[in-house]
């Protein structure tokens, strides 16, 4: 936690309501997001009790499953949603945009746009995890079959889930962590799990403070739990004997019966939380996009679009665990596209650049000195170097020849020169390469004038470079050897 | 009875005094500093009574689902006399499936004395032959007071030593579980081995015959299959032992709390709030989930950076008052010595926040 974080969580406290703590929105919010909030049955092993689904906020359909212990029962669920999300997913393979690669002499096609899912909190996203899991190694055929949708389900699902991990990523997101991206609450981070209370902080209700709105969206009775564990006293008081009767109706009339009636009270513990979730949806909607956004949802979009080409070309579910070297790869990935991710927002957001400057990894200063024409001519070739002074009163971290980047020209790089501390300001001298075309002139606007704020940073939204692998028929014996052939369900 | 134990009852009020498990000491020990809870699961009270009297009552309700889940779970690993439980943990420790093995039954009927003679006797009589004790009781020395645990535990001895074994119906999918239900039955299961080491060593055996790896025996997948896994609870054990010696003795915790002190779920509310007030806590954001009382504690310690949670607290250098901090950071007063560097740290975010939110940043 950045002090600068848990300052705004402390003035949340004092104020009775939530502060911002970003300015833009980091994440993509999709024209039609399908939300889906699931709900399971206590104590079993992600057992689905129902869902609300569906693509907007007039939209929801109720699936529930009357006897969630009864195994046809669940994959018939399995299959009605597995009907409604490959639907879905059907909807953006219309379009298809051109992407250039290979320094522009050629293109590939990708998908002009992607799904995305969105659940009520982090153990929707598990949920989402285990039920792809338990369905994508069925089959059609053999002793138990299912509905071919089942297995296609399960892979969709793993694909999100595992989208999900990945920072930065937009595909599959839990609404309580997008909104703490871009609110602090005064309250802790467990109670921020709680859908309810996290929104009763950012928009409390009229005539109420945020922390009113927070406990008394504590109450189940009051509000249901956002799922997918639902409240235990609906579980006995509510919930068991209506099952009961279901489970005990003797007669086709009886069971329609008993069938409407667990609807009935399974929709009015979700529909609470789906007006929250639309209502989140909202609430982020209303700030504008930060403008590496795009650029991130575009490699949803390429992952959409590997994924369903793997789906067509019949490829196989994911496996249960990966081996050595996917696991690897892997991490590896997530920790690049967590560096990126963390740098890119800084980017994007003077509020979350504010962290870094606390943190001694930024400041923010005036240019004084500015000298655009000077030009480097010790080398074999003269070169474009300018040099600027900023003067800024925060702390420099620097040393004298590190290098610097700045959002607002982020192609070009800033050598330090020269770091002179004095009363209460530093000065910097910083010589610019990169950004400036490639002349001996710089073009107007590529180097900062003097009288302009600029913030200088260490942080550096580059290229990293990718590591290299062993291909998986080379997993080195230390690391268990190549694994054997795919396992079968 | 002692002077301590009739104040314990008049604390308590007149109902039995509550029973431990492994559960309420495992969050006793969570939270070592809070002489509220110390003192008033000390005296057994009965918490969600008086929580609910106060006017925060608990939410910790068990679903029937669960529990009849978990119950049937339990009764079908140890269905055919405890062969299937004996088979899994044998082979998931390494050793030899014995032929045979003794079950004994240790729980029964409510008679403290006897049961824990019985659970004394059995577990420390001789023979190394392979078996297993169901609903042993056991006890442990919390704040110089010996409670007893409930017991909801298998012992198996095989190949000479103890392993204690927890049936859980959490799913381990994959080989995995989720990570706060292990956690929690990893500790759980570390006071079992802790008490059963006590056991041992009372009676003057070896406490290392009981070993440090607990086995635990979830469902597999999404199936009924029983699958067992090994769990090394040393860490558990050198925290639950630390946390244990920190507590306080409890005479000495009486001490400091005034001589009229009741915690009686009968009496009136707004005096019992009162009392409470002046018995001291310490409430962090865990308290939700372990202890009864924590909505009223919580409330009470609004305007605290302690609600936040330790990491907020930490990342404010530790100013205990919400106010406090934001006149730190305001710079509207000189501050102590020892809080100049923290200071200095509120002071230079404020400025940021403040600087990034009215877009005055580049
Ligand atoms: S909830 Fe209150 S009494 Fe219980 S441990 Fe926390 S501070 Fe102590």
């Amino acid at each position: 936690m950045s002090t600068l974080r848990a300052l705004a969580k402390a003035q949340a406290l004092a104020a009775g309501r939530a502060q911002p703590v970003a300015t833009v929105r980091h994440l993509h919010l999709a024209q039609r997001p399908l939300v889906l909030v699931p709900l399971t049955l206590a104590g079993e092993a992600n057992a689905p009790l129902a869902v609300l689904v569906g693509a907007a906020p007039k939209r929801a359909r109720l699936l529930i499953v009357p006897q969630p212990r009864n195994r046809d029962q669940r994959f018939a669920f399995a299959a009605e949603l597995a009907g409604i999300l490959l639907d879905h997913l059907d909807g953006f393979r219309a379009v298809t945009e051109a992407v250039p690669v290979d320094r522009g002499r050629d293109v590939r096609h990708r998908y002009a746009d992607a799904p995305q899912l969105l659940v009520p909190n982090p153990a929707g996203v598990t949920f989402l995890r285990l039920f792809g899991r338990s369905t994508r190694f069925r089959r059609p055929d053999g002793e138990y079959p299912v509905h071919p949708s089942v297995p296609l389900l399960g892979r969709w699902l793993t694909f999100f889930a595992e989208r999900a991990e990945q920072p930065g990523s937009s595909a599959l997101l839990a609404m309580t962590d997008a909104l703490t991206l871009h609110w602090a609450t005064g309250q802790s981070a467990v109670e921020d799990l709680h859908l309810p209370a996290l929104l009763g902080w950012i928009d409390p209700p009229p005539g109420l403070t945020g922390a009113r709105a927070a406990a008394r969206a504590e109450d189940p009775s009051v509000c249901p739990p956002a799922g997918p564990a639902t409240d235990p006293g609906f579980d006995n008081d509510v919930l068991a004997p209506a099952m009961a009767r279901y489970a005990e109706a003797t007669d086709e009339a009886a069971r329609v019966e008993a069938y409407a009636e667990l609807e009935g009270l399974l929709r009015d513990q979700l529909a609470p939380t789906w007006e929250l979730m639309w209502r989140g949806v909202g609430l982020l909607r209303s700030l504008p996009a930060g403008a590496r956004v795009a650029v991130r949802w575009d490699g949803d979009k390429d992952a959409f679009t590997g994924y369903a080409e793997h789906v067509d070309a019949g490829g196989g579910p994911q496996p249960r665990r990966d081996g050595a070297v996917a696991a690897a790869q892997r991490l590896h990935r997530l920790e690049r596209a967590a560096a990126s991710y963390a740098v890119q927002r800084a980017y994007d957001d003077p509020l979350v650049m504010a962290e870094h400057r606390l943190a001694g990894e930024a400041f923010v200063g005036m240019v004084t000195l500015a000298d655009p024409k000077r030009v480097d001519d010790s080398g074999k070739r003269p070169v474009l170097r300018p040099r600027v002074q900023v003067v800024t009163t925060e702390p420099v971290a620097v040393p004298v020849g590190a290098t610097l980047w700045s959002p607002a020209r982020p192609g070009q790089k800033a050598r330090v020169v020269f770091v002179t501390p004095g009363d209460g300001k530093t000065e910097v001298v910083v010589e610019l390469s990169g950004g400036m075309g490639r002349g001996l002139t710089a073009p107007p606007g590529t180097v900062p004038e003097v009288g302009e704020r600029v913030c200088l940073t260490t942080l550096s939204d580059g290229y990293l470079p990718v590591a290299t692998f062993p291909a998986v028929d080379e997993t080195p014996w230390t690391h268990g050897g190549p694994p054997a052939e795919v396992d079968p369900a | 009875m002692t002077s301590n134990e009739a104040r314990l009852a008049a604390i308590r009020g007149g109902g039995p005094a509550r029973r431990h498990n492994a559960r309420t000491i495992a969050a006793l020990t969570g939270n070592p500093g809070c002489t509220r809870r110390a003192v008033l699961d000390g005296a057994g009270v009965d918490k969600p009574a008086l929580a609910e009297r106060i006017g925060f009552p608990a939410r910790f309700g068990q679903s029937r689902f669960a529990i009849t889940r978990g119950n049937a779970f339990e009764a079908q690993v140890k269905a055919d006399g405890g062969t299937e439980l004996l088979r899994l943990v044998a082979e998931r420790l390494g050793v030899p499936v014995p032929d045979s093995a003794t079950w004994t039954d240790l729980g029964g009927a409510d008679d403290l004395p006897d049961r824990r003679d019985r659970s004394r006797a059995a577990l420390t009589a001789d023979g190394s032959g392979a078996a297993l004790f169901d609903h042993p009781l056991l006890a442990l020395d919390v704040g110089g007071r010996r409670v007893h645990l409930e017991p909801d535990l298998v012992a198996a001895r095989l190949a000479g030593r103890f392993h204690v074994v927890e049936i859980k119906s959490f799913p381990v999918i994959d080989g995995q579980a989720d990570p706060a239900k292990v956690s929690a039955a990893a500790i759980q299961s570390a006071v079992y081995v802790l008490a059963l080491r006590d056991l041992l060593a009372a009676a003057g055996r070896d406490a290392e015959l009981v070993s440090h790896e607990v086995v635990l025996v979830c469902p597999r997948d999404f199936a009924n299959q029983p699958v067992a896994s090994l769990v090394d609870v040393r860490k558990q054990l050198l925290v639950l032992r630390r946390q244990l010696d920190r507590m306080a003795r409890l005479d000495t915790l009486l001490a400091t709390v005034p001589a009229d002190f009741t915690a009686d779920p009968t009496a009136d509310p707004a005096a019992l709030r009162a009392a409470l007030s002046r018995v001291e806590a310490r409430y962090a954001p865990e308290c939700l989930a372990a202890c009864e009382l924590a909505y009223f504690c919580r409330h009470e310690a609004g305007g605290h950076t302690a609600v936040l949670g330790r990491p907020v607290r930490e990342a404010l250098g530790g100013v205990a008052s919400v106010a406090e901090v934001l006149a730190l950071a305001a710079g509207e007063h000189a501050p102590d010595p020892e809080r100049e560097e923290a200071a200095a740290l509120l002071r230079a975010a404020a400025r940021l926040r403040a600087d990034a939110l009215t877009g005055d940043a580049a």
